[in-house]
């Protein structure tokens, strides 16, 4: 293995080189480690380095307590399930604890792929139990832990419902079959604009380059999201076998776009804002966050999936690999997949339902919502919409340097 | 202390007892400072030398996202020096300039609270309270608010617009403007307490010497209020200068991502977006590096005794 590297003769150094350099760094202790001021650096590294050592290996069996410990740890994002602000509780995830005697700790922990990846990526090396049952990544991070080997494989026969999966996502390159994975959530990136505003509307990303939009673009900072309708504007199928040309193609977009001052920032979450307070009048968007805005702010804008497609992509429920209640984690899934109660957490969480029956399990909750195809999409959305394909990690590295570096950070 | 240390000389002339006493004071003083340099070697130098080492690392062949391994590897500093002297240099420009603009405005407000308010103790005390009142809230929040009173709709922009001198289609936010703009606004405080805490030691009787011997207000504010105050302007520009260099959150805010792009933003994307720690690491280092330079410079040509 390569960390069998030399080491230095001075003890102490030794072991702090050792603490540091474990096979991959785990994020946490890097960035202390080199922040500014450095202030616990020493202390994460050593804290966090611990797990990764030399059981790179595959993870050591784990012995499934389910059946004697009835209780399940899901980690998921924020404002990700239905909730009762009176009660202070989540209304599906109380009816599922007594339905099945099985107490879940619910908590907010996942607050950005990367960060999370970081924080347990050396135990999940080490096969440890991470202290969650299930967690919820997006597709691309999905593909990275399915690939790493830091997942369970599910047995879909205690997860009948699994079969309610949309047939659109139940064929993802990076988990075939859906052996290790099953959709949470989903939404697409696509293009939207202030209906008062830009009265013409849009049809296609190209349209964004009007000239009268000059400077009132925003785009989003997720790589896979704009680079991928860049991408499709090109005509490329971004599920395929596509390679640099076409991505340093669109990249040159991008970057113009960027130069002129066409595109006034590239964000994340916070494009809202200038949505809001009308700095930017169109831009490339997530559809769940345009459902909610029009709910609080009078339905200003609108938003399309592009002419030549849009992506689609979604949050899944994978079992780490240390987790001793894999049973515990597949009988959640399989509530979950029931058409009335994915419609109870549609009806909550804005994005699309990735159950199918959902949507007629919906008329009890709030027929209104039956309509919305930004929940319910259509078939001929589903069919615009298209999943960035799985990077390997070269290019990952290499991709991800070169959008930042267009994007100016 | 300092005393008996110099003294010690003189050893031969004194009594056992005082000089195993003198140890004993020698002693303390170690233990009194071990504390502190603890946690200095600890927070501090440590750190330091991680930063250095993680800087060095390499990427082994066919490696996973995020693995490096222990290495000498200069070259990282060639590449991200190469790709990224502009946000360095843009970094202290940004820093530079809102430095002096936080003097030019921070000098009249410590002024007239320092000294011209110093028979009005109550009115003197609410401004002092006003100018800390920023501290009570997030910076975050008091950046992001930048960003609405600067907005296309909001009435800077359109009153800008309508006298023309900000045209039709421009805008304030996302430009160079509003990131000095904020980098200003938030180090401001650091710039004025000093100045405040010096000032409020100004012996007023020198001015009224100085308009005595007919010396004009101007010329006795440039011969003794400035020359005396020069100890509190010497360090509110290194407390703004410093953290306004490696601020990321202005030009994050209130940037665009074409030309305010600063050093800061730069280090946290290769961290959390391309998952290059040692680039990133890299660029810390020099920009710790470039920043002692520079303080290191200023010091020797300006600092004064007092400070050293």
């Amino acid at each position: 293995m390569s960390h069998s590297h030399k080491t230095p003769q001075d003890p102490q150094i030794r072991a702090l080189v050792n603490a540091m350099s474990q096979r991959s760094l785990s994020r946490r202790s890097v960035l202390g480690a080199a922040g500014a001021l450095g202030l616990g650096g020493l202390l994460a590294a050593c804290g966090t380095g611990g797990g990764g050592g030399a059981t790179a290996g595959p993870a050591p069996a784990v012995t499934d307590v389910s059946a004697s410990d009835p209780t399940l740890n899901w980690a998921n994002w924020t404002l990700y399930l239905d909730y009762d602000d009176k009660s202070k509780t989540y209304p599906t995830l109380e009816a599922f604890s007594k339905q099945s005697g099985i107490t879940v700790n619910y908590s907010e922990d996942v607050d950005g792929n990367d960060t999370y990846y970081g924080k347990v990526q050396a135990q999940l090396k080490a096969g440890q139990d991470i202290g969650q049952d299930i967690f919820t990544l997006t597709d691309w991070m999905a593909g990275r832990v399915i690939r790493q080997g830091y997942t369970q494989a599910l047995d879909l026969a205690n997860i009948p419902n699994s079969s309610n999966l949309l047939p659109s996502l139940q064929g993802v390159d990076f988990d075939p079959g859906r052996e290790h994975s099953l959709t949470w959530q989903s939404g697409y990136a696509g293009i939207a604009w202030n209906k008062a505003k830009y009265p013409k509307g849009l049809k296609s990303v190209s349209d964004l380059w009007d000239p009268a939009l000059k400077g009132r673009i925003t785009v989003l900072d997720e790589m896979r999201d704009t680079m991928g309708l860049l991408m499709l504007q090109d005509g490329v199928d971004i599920s395929g076998q596509w390679g640099q040309d076409e991505f340093q193609k669109a990249l040159e977009v991008l970057r113009a776009n960027i130069d002129s001052g066409q595109i006034r920032q590239v964000k994340g979450n916070s494009y809202k804002e200038d949505f809001i307070s009308g700095d930017a009048i169109a831009g490339i968007v997530w559809s769940g966050d345009l459902v909610q805005m029009n709910f609080e702010n009078d339905d200003q804008w609108e938003f399309v999936i592009p002419e030549a497609g849009g992506t689609l992509w979604s949050d899944n429920l994978m079992v780490p690999v240390g987790s001793p209640r894999k049973a515990n984690a597949e009988k959640l899934m399989d509530y979950y997949f029931q058409p009335e109660i994915a419609a109870q957490v549609a009806a909550y969480v804005n994005f699309i339902c990735p159950v199918t029956g959902a949507k007629e399990a919906m008329e009890k909750i709030d027929p209104s919502l039956m309509k919305n195809p930004l929940i319910f999409p259509a078939e001929e959305d589903l069919a615009k919409a298209h999943v960035f394909r799985s990077l390997e990690a070269d290019e990952e590295s290499s991709f991800a340097a070169d959008f930042q570096s267009a994007i100016g950070a | 202390m300092t005393q008996t240390i110099s003294k010690s000389g003189l050893s031969d002339l004194r009594s056992k007892d005082e000089i195993r006493a003198e140890r004993r004071k020698g002693r303390t003083g170690i233990y009194l400072v071990a504390p502190g340099l603890l946690v200095l070697a600890l927070f501090f130098a440590l750190p330091v030398v991680v930063l250095l080492a993680m800087s060095l690392y390499v990427k082994p062949p066919g490696a996973e996202i995020g693995e490096f391994v222990p290495g000498f590897e200069i070259g990282n500093y060639m590449t991200v020096l190469s790709a990224y002297w502009p946000e360095l240099l843009r970094s202290f420009w940004f820093a530079l300039i809102a430095t002096v603009l936080a003097l030019l405005i921070g000098f009249p407000m410590a002024y007239l609270v320092a000294v011209r308010l110093r028979e009005k103790p109550l009115l003197q005390g609410i401004l002092l309270v006003l100018l800390i009142a920023p501290f009570f809230s997030s910076f975050i929040l008091r950046t992001q608010a930048w960003k609405q009173i600067l907005a296309d709709e909001g009435f800077i922009a359109q009153a800008l617009k309508f006298v023309a001198i900000l045209p039709a289609d421009g805008h304030l936010t996302a430009t160079p403007f509003a990131v000095v703009a904020g980098l200003t606004y938030n180090f401001l405080p650091f710039m004025v307490l000093p100045i405040y805490a010096n000032l409020g030691r100004l012996d007023t009787r020198l001015l009224e010497a100085a308009g005595d011997l007919y010396a004009s207000p101007m010329n006795s504010f440039f011969r003794i209020t400035l020359p005396m105050s020069a100890p509190g302007i010497f360090a509110g520009t290194l407390l703004t200068f410093i953290p306004a260099a490696g601020d990321y959150v202005n030009s994050a805010l209130l940037g665009n991502n074409r030309n305010t792009t600063m050093i800061g933003q730069v280090i946290d994307s290769r961290f959390f977006k391309v998952i290059d720690y040692p680039g990133a690491a890299a660029l810390s280092f020099v920009l710790m590096v470039s920043i002692l330079v520079l303080v290191t410079i200023y010091i020797r040509r300006f600092g004064t005794k007092e400070l050293m």
